[in-house]
This record gives C-alpha cells, sequence and structure tokens, in this order.
C-alpha cells in the first residue's frame, strides 16, 4: 500500500486555462444559438442582429471603449462577491454596498471640493470603500455571531440602501436645478479618462483588484486561511483558523470594494451622484462571478462577454426596433446555459 | 465445525471481479463464493479493497469486469436497488436511521412494498415477532435518537430481515460496541446463521474473526491473499496472509518517571459545558495529564468525547470550571491560543473535521501553522519548511507522504495517517487523539500509536480517547470511562479488567468507582 502511494504521479489536470477558455466560449455559443432561434421567432433576423451588435461593440474604437466602460463596475462588483464567496459568503449585497459607496464617496466631493484631485481622488477611494464597508459590516457581524444568514440581509439590505441615498439627495445634496441629483461634481473629483473616451481609472482599480484577489488568494497566509475555511470551515476552526474575525473582515473588504464601485462610478462616470444610478450593477456582479466560479480569469472574461451583450443590445433596440427586455432575454439564456454547467474539462 | 460447504451451492459467488480507480486496482479479480448458513468474514488492511468489493456487491459500483451470481445464476447489480430485490442486504459503518422517526418507523420506511397506508399494528408485529426470535429486542415505538448504537445496530439488522434479506452485509459492525454488547451481536449472528441466512463480516479485527467467523477471505492489495475455514485459522497466519512482512511489534517504554512536583501539561477543574442539540453536556470534569503520561479515556461514542476535545482545544464554552495549560490559565481562550501552545489535536473524522477536502496535502500540512511558515508579514508561505519538518516527521513515524495529492482523494486511513504526521510534527505538549487507529490498519495502527509513545517519550502529555479498549489498556497509564458526559471511572489499567470498564462504558453497573 505504502508503495503504490508513493509511486502515485503528482496529480496534474490538463491545462485549466484552456480548458476554461473552452468552456466559456462553448457556453457563450450556445448562449448565443438560443437566443437566435429566439430572434427568428420574432422575426428579426438573427445573423443582421449579430452583425449589428459585432459592429456596435468589438467592430469599432468607440465601440470598443464602450464595452470596457461597461465592464468597469461589472469587474469590481463581482469582486465584491468573489472575496466572500472564498470563505463560503454568499454576498448579494453589492446593490447596497455600491450605493453606500457613492454616497460617502459624494460627501467627500461635495465638502471638499476645493482640494486638489490629488488629495480629493484617493480620499473619496476611501471614503467609498468605508461606506461599502460599513454597509458589509453589519451582515457580516450578525453572520459571525451565529444570528442570521448573510444571504438574506445582505439581499434585504439592497432596498435600505437607495432609499438612504434618496433622503440624502432630496434633503441636503440636490442641486438648485434638479432635485434628483447632487451638484456636478468639480473637475478634480473626477476620476481621469483615457485618450479621449469614457473609459476612467476604475478601470485601473479593477484590473490592480483583480491581480491581488488571486495573489492573495494563491500566495499569502491569509488565502490560504480563507481557503481553508471555505473548504471546510469546521476544519480551519479546529486548526486555529479564527473564524470569526475572518468571517466580519472579509465581508466587510467585499463590501469596501463594492463601495469602490460606487465611486468609480459617481466620479469615473456620471461625475454628479444621481437618484437610483445602479439599476442593478451589484446583482450583475453577482452574476458574473457565479457565472465565472469566482476565479480571477472567468470574472474577467464573463464580464467582457455580458457587457459586449448588454451594450450591442442597447444597440439592437435603436436599429433593429427590438425592446431591451431581448437583452435581459440573452443574459438569462446565459445564465441558464452556465447553470447547467457543461464541465468540458471533468471528464471522468 | 462441520463443513457444510461442499454439500450445496453458493448464495452468491463473486467472479472475478476487477475495479480499478485512477493510480489504483482496487479489486483485481476476486473470487468470492458466499454460502448460505456461514459467517463469512472478509479480513484486509485499509486499501485492502473490502469496501470496492462490498460496495460493487451493494450496487454502489459497477465492476469494470467479473459476474456476480446468485444461486448461480448471473445476475446483474447496477443500484442498492438491485441488490435489495437479490436479497443482499447492508448496515453500514455509519448507521444510517432517522433519530427523528421511531424505531418501527424506520423499519417501515425500508419496507420493499410498503402500503399507502400504513399500518402501525401490523409492522409492530412484525418486529415483535423477528425480534423476539433473534434476541434484537427493542421497542418499536422508542425513537431512535434515544436508543444507544448497540441498539440502534440491532435495528438496522432487524431493518435487513424485515425486507426479507438473505445476505447481510455488515461493515466494522463493532465498531463502536462495548465488549459485553460485541458478544450479545455474535450471539445474534449465530442464531441468524442456524437459521440459514448468510453473515458477511467486514473487518480487521483478528480477534473478532477468530471468535465468530465460519469462513475467512483475506484480501490484500485488491486481491484474495487466501480463504481459511476457522479451524485452520491462527492469528498468525491470519496475519502473514494480511501483511507480506511481519509486522514490527509495539514497543512501549516504561514510563518516563516524572516527578510528583511536575505542572500537569493540562487540568481540568470542574468543567461544565452546555450542550446544543443533540450533543453531550459534560458537568464536573476533573482530569490532570501530566508530561509523560498517556491519559486513555473509553467510553461508548457519544457520551462527551467530542465535547470533551473540544474544551480542551477551546471550541466549545466552558461554562463552569477552569482549565490550565501548563499552570496557564486558559479557559475559553480561542483555538490559536490553545494551538500555539503547543496543543496538538487529532480528531475522530479526519476529512471533516481536520482537513480541507480541495486542497493539496501540502497545503493542509500548513494549516495549522500558518503563522509559523508566514514570510513577509504574511505575504508568503514557506512552502520547502512546511515539506522539510513535515518530511522529517514523516520518516521518524515511517508514514508516507505525498505532498500534491487532493486531499480528499486519499482513502480515510491515508488522510487519518496525513492528519496524524501534521499534529505530531512541531513537538506538540498536549496531544489530544480522538479514536486514533480507527480507519486505520493494523499496521498503520501500529504506527500511529508508536508515534503516541515517542511524543509521551520526548514529555507530551496524550488524551486518547478510543473504543477499542485493547488499545487502551496497552497504552494508558491512567484510564477514565466517560458516561453521560462525566467521568464514571478512573482506574491504572492494571488494576481493572475489559469487562468492568465495559460495564461502566455502558452505565449498567450503579457504583461509582474512584480509584486514585
Amino acid at each position: 500500500m505504502s508503495q503504490t502511494v508513493r509511486s502515485l504521479p503528482r496529480v496534474s489536470f490538463s491545462n485549466p486555462l484552456v480548458n476554461n477558455l473552452i468552456r466559456y466560449l462553448l457556453m457563450t455559443l450556445l448562449a448565443l444559438l438560443l437566443f437566435g432561434v429566439i430572434l427568428l421567432l420574432s422575426g428579426k433576423d438573427p445573423i443582421q442582429s449579430y452583425r449589428d451588435i459585432f459592429s456596435s461593440t468589438l467592430g469599432s474604437a468607440y465601440g470598443f471603449s464602450e464595452v470596457l466602460v461597461a465592464m468597469i463596475p461589472m469587474l469590481i462588483t463581482a469582486l465584491a462577491v468573489a472575496l466572500p464567496a472564498r470563505v463560503g459568503l454568499i454576498n448579494v449585497g453589492g446593490e447596497g454596498q455600491l450605493y453606500i459607496g457613492a454616497a460617502f464617496a459624494t460627501w467627500g466631493a461635495l465638502i471638499f471640493k476645493e482640494q486638489p484631485s490629488w488629495i480629493l481622488l484617493p480620499l473619496m477611494t476611501l471614503l467609498g470603500m468605508l461606506g461599502g464597508a460599513l454597509w458589509a459590516f453589519i451582515p457580516g457581524y450578525l453572520k459571525s455571531i451565529g444570528l442570521v444568514n448573510e444571504t438574506i440581509t445582505t439581499l434585504l439590505m439592497n432596498s435600505i440602501a437607495p432609499k438612504i441615498v434618496g433622503f440624502l439627495i432630496f434633503g441636503f445634496w440636490h442641486s438648485p436645478m434638479d432635485t434628483v441629483k447632487t451638484d456636478n461634481f468639480v473637475a478634480a473629483a473626477r476620476l481621469p479618462t483615457f485618450f479621449g473616451t469614457r473609459v476612467h481609472l476604475g478601470m485601473g482599480f479593477a484590473l490592480v483588484l483583480l491581480l491581488l484577489f488571486w495573489f492573495f488568494m494563491k500566495y499569502t497566509r491569509w488565502g490560504l486561511e480563507m481557503r481553508a475555511i471555505g473548504g471546510n470551515s469546521q476544519a480551519a476552526r479546529r486548526n486555529g483558523v479564527p473564524l470569526k474575525g475572518y468571517l466580519i473582515i472579509v465581508m466587510c473588504i467585499g463590501g469596501a470594494i463594492a463601495g469602490l464601485a460606487g465611486m468609480t462610478m459617481v466620479s469615473g462616470f456620471y461625475g454628479v451622484l444621481l437618484l437610483n444610478f445602479s439599476i442593478g450593477l451589484g446583482f450583475m456582479g453577482f452574476l458574473i462571478c457565479w457565472l465565472a466560479g469566482g476565479d480571477p480569469l472567468g470574472i474577467f472574461l464573463m464580464s467582457f462577454v455580458v457587457a459586449v451583450i448588454t451594450t450591442g443590445g442597447n444597440l439592437l433596440q435603436l436599429t433593429r426596433d427590438l425592446p431591451y427586455a431581448v437583452v435581459n432575454i440573452l443574459l438569462a439564456l446565459t445564465l441558464f446555459v452556465v447553470l447547467a454547467r457543461p464541465s468540458f474539462s471533468k471528464g471522468k | 465445525m462441520s463443513n457444510p460447504l461442499q454439500d450445496q451451492p453458493p448464495m452468491i459467488t463473486l467472479c472475478g471481479i476487477t475495479k480499478a480507480f485512477p493510480f489504483v486496482l482496487a479489486n483485481d479479480h476476486v473470487d468470492l463464493d458466499i454460502f448460505k448458513t456461514e459467517i463469512h468474514a472478509l479480513l484486509g488492511e485499509n486499501g485492502a479493497g473490502k469496501s470496492t468489493l462490498m460496495k460493487i456487491l451493494f450496487g454502489f459500483y459497477r465492476a469494470d469486469s467479473g459476474e456476480i451470481q446468485l444461486n448461480g445464476k448471473p445476475i446483474l447489480i447496477q443500484s442498492p436497488r438491485d441488490a435489495r430485490a437479490a436479497r443482499i442486504g447492508m448496515v453500514f459503518q455509519d448507521l444510517n436511521l432517522i433519530p427523528a422517526f421511531s424505531v418501527a418507523e424506520n423499519i417501515a420506511l425500508f419496507l420493499p412494498n410498503l402500503k399507502a397506508v400504513l399500518d402501525p399494528r401490523e409492522i409492530n408485529q412484525r418486529i415483535n415477532e423477528i425480534s423476539k426470535q433473534y434476541g434484537l429486542e427493542v421497542d418499536p415505538h422508542a425513537l431512535v435518537s434515544q436508543l444507544s448504537i448497540g441498539e440502534q445496530q440491532k435495528v438496522e439488522i432487524l431493518k435487513l430481515l424485515l425486507s426479507d434479506a438473505r445476505l447481510l452485509i455488515l461493515d466494522e459492525p463493532t465498531r463502536v460496541l462495548a465488549p459485553h454488547e460485541v458478544k450479545a451481536l455474535f450471539d445474534i449472528l449465530d442464531n441468524l446463521r442456524k437459521d440459514g441466512y448468510a453473515i458477511l463480516l467486514i473487518t480487521h479485527k483478528l480477534k473478532e474473526v477468530l471468535e465468530c467467523a465460519d469462513r475467512i477471505t483475506v484480501l490484500r492489495a485488491g486481491r484474495v491473499a487466501g480463504s481459511l475455514l476457522r479451524a485452520d485459522a491462527t492469528q498468525e497466519k491470519l496475519v502473514a496472509l494480511m501483511f507480506e512482512k511481519e509486522l514490527s511489534n509495539l514497543q512501549i517504554s516504561a514510563k518516563p518517571t516524572s516527578e510528583v512536583s511536575s505542572v500537569p501539561v493540562l487540568e481540568l477543574r470542574g468543567v461544565e459545558t452546555h450542550a446544543e442539540g443533540a450533543g453531550t453536556s459534560l458537568s464536573g470534569i476533573d482530569l490532570q495529564i501530566l508530561p509523560g503520561e498517556i491519559v486513555g479515556v473509553a467510553g461508548v461514542s457519544g457520551n462527551g468525547q467530542k465535547e470533551l476535545c473540544d474544551v480542551i482545544l477551546g471550541i466549545e464554552t466552558c461554562v463552569k470550571g477552569v482549565k490550565f495549560l501548563y499552570g496557564r490559565d486558559l479557559t475559553n481562550h480561542s483555538v490559536q491560543t490553545m494551538r500555539r501552545n503547543g496543543v496538538s489535536f487529532i480528531p475522530e473524522n479526519p476529512l471533516m473535521m481536520a482537513s480541507v477536502p480541495f486542497m493539496t496535502v501540502l497545503e493542509n500540512m500548513a494549516l495549522t501553522q500558518t503563522w509559523r511558515y508566514a514570510r513577509h508579514a504574511g505575504f508568503s508561505m514557506d512552502w520547502t519548511s512546511v515539506k522539510a519538518d513535515i518530511q522529517e516527521t514523516a520518516e521518524r513515524l515511517e508514514f508516507p507522504v505525498n505532498f500534491y495529492t487532493i486531499a480528499k482523494s486519499l482513502s480515510g486511513g491515508n488522510l487519518q495517517r496525513t492528519v496524524i504526521l501534521r499534529e505530531l510534527t512541531h513537538n506538540p505538549r498536549l496531544v489530544v487523539a480522538s479514536y486514533l487507529t480507527r480507519g486505520l490498519d493494523v499496521q498503520s495502527a501500529i504506527a500511529a500509536r508508536q508515534a503516541l509513545i515517542r511524543a509521551r517519550e520526548s514529555g507530551a502529555g496524550v488524551l486518547l480517547i478510543s473504543e477499542d479498549l485493547d488499545e487502551l489498556f496497552t497504552l494508558s497509564d491512567r484510564l477514565l470511562v466517560l458516561y453521560g458526559g462525566r467521568i464514571a471511572g478512573e482506574f491504572k489499567p492494571s488494576e481493572t479488567d475489559i469487562y468492568e470498564v465495559g460495564h461502566l462504558m455502558t452505565g449498567s453497573k450503579a457504583e461509582h468507582v474512584t480509584n486514585g
């Protein structure tokens, strides 16, 4: 017996990267195929529609830049789900955390508007993260003392956050011209954009966070301990990994990341805090994270695909006279295909 | 004993059963005959292929090649349903009863042609009939959660009898039983055999095999190493069949004389816990472990063993009483603090309680000591040191270790060895070992016990929780009996015997024995 064990070769799966790529590609194709059927049924030419989507997104530099813009909040909010998921926490509260983060950042932008941007932007970033973290602390704490499941609390708190933002806008911050938004941010409170497009520094934040996430999980002590908690919390606890501390801190970091997404939206994209500015950005992040199985590269790829679908879909309603709902159909189809989870890599 | 085997065709024949898993040939052309009216023991060390073979026979796995015959006719068993149709029944190691149901409900649930509207009287009557016949008396109305493990096992057997099984497969049935319960079980099996049932007993306890089996088949590395009639079998012969090489014997050094004044490694004074759900509350636990001492804890599992470990480790809250580690009051300190102060824990279930299934062995090895191996303020881990430390212990204990295997893919015994390896690596000062050798084969069990003795020699205190009384009597310097969350007795192993302890374990002896 001992001999057999010793002579076992290193367990090596065939290249997981290639497998994942193939998997995502096939999933996307399948979804597109199904959607084509729906287009056909509604009397539109699917080929022409796809051509429109392609030309409006990947076919031009402008289109491509718009895809990138759409990707930014997706990447960040997906990470806000992926990190807590590693310790087994299900953070459905990205949306709420994003709103509170945006509100905190806006507070900074409105109060300290005389400051130069090298003070104002870091301050807003920190404020945004603080806001998200505070919002996530509540479910994290309740979970760690074993009181309430975090899935429920984060989900329910999502409907509170936009109301708070509304209260702030209507009560204190509304611009003299318009009650549903604040004053426009000063230039110093805007994240820089690149090459004359709407792609802003938020993309940099997102990519750095993705890399950090990957590095942390793979190489650091904390990554190891977090994976242990996610893999078997009972064993981790008996092995001396501080479970409660991790649950709270990781939930807060997740919230902070979502809060950062809110900050990039108000500072980088809108330049103003709008009432109900996010319709489901946080949920989109949740979707992407689960589509990607929490894997950083997968998050990047899925964000890209979803961003192409949504930006392209926007155009479809103009050129093909299709209602915007079809985009949701396409997204839903993608979700179904992924949930069916064809595991091309795990053949027995 | 007469040899009934030539008179009749076998009831079940396994022919050339082969089953391969990645890297392992679990069964290699195994042939096995099981006759009516025999108790057939299937003996073998861990990984010898016993469970795989039984899972094939019971329809959980499909053999790569080979044939199963029922009364000489080949049959196809593709699921447990098919197995039951062929009148094969199996009692699993971890019993499969629903605690919130009564005995009768549990049995009814299992009956093959259950009516849409239950007739409890009829079921009760059938239960009573059969249970009387075979000495399997249990109250059909009792809730399973209120039954002892021994009684639950009876219910499992009843379940099979009522569902018309003719071949009963019992997987390590004596694991959870006290000595007199084992005896009772063997009597029951004996009666069943006389009535024409075939019984297949999976075990790795030689003594039991010699006590009750009619025929013994030994598996080694997936092959049948030999098949003996009990009359021909001796302990030496069986060991020789199970292992190619001679077993090294356990070397027990004399207990190092610790000075009377030395500070105990661990001291519990009046410790009490509050149980939630199905747990057992500890109450009034006084316990001292001196350096260089092995304190054994006997008891039927579920009598507070888990809670005792958890209190010592710092998971369970001490609602009353104090816990000292080397004279320091560490009552209700965190697990990290206990671990950092040299407390090691080998839990009863290595997969659930000690390892992260989808991590590699190497990563699992570092989990208890992340602070020790963290470099650059935690931004990297020193895997080379982890490997070096573990490798050293592995050589000392002669346990094989393969760092890059995923923990989940290890067999139970191998995983247990990995955990033992990890827990004994950093010269622990206190080792809490719960069911140390459960699931280990004879050879690994000896090595694991030897490892504990080494730890004791180097001055560690050891708390050994076990249900194997032989093990406890051999290893312990002192022996406690845990019953219902209390210490029911304390002995020197030389001053008591298995039966006294066995009775205390099951609470069947009321008097409170204290001795030193």
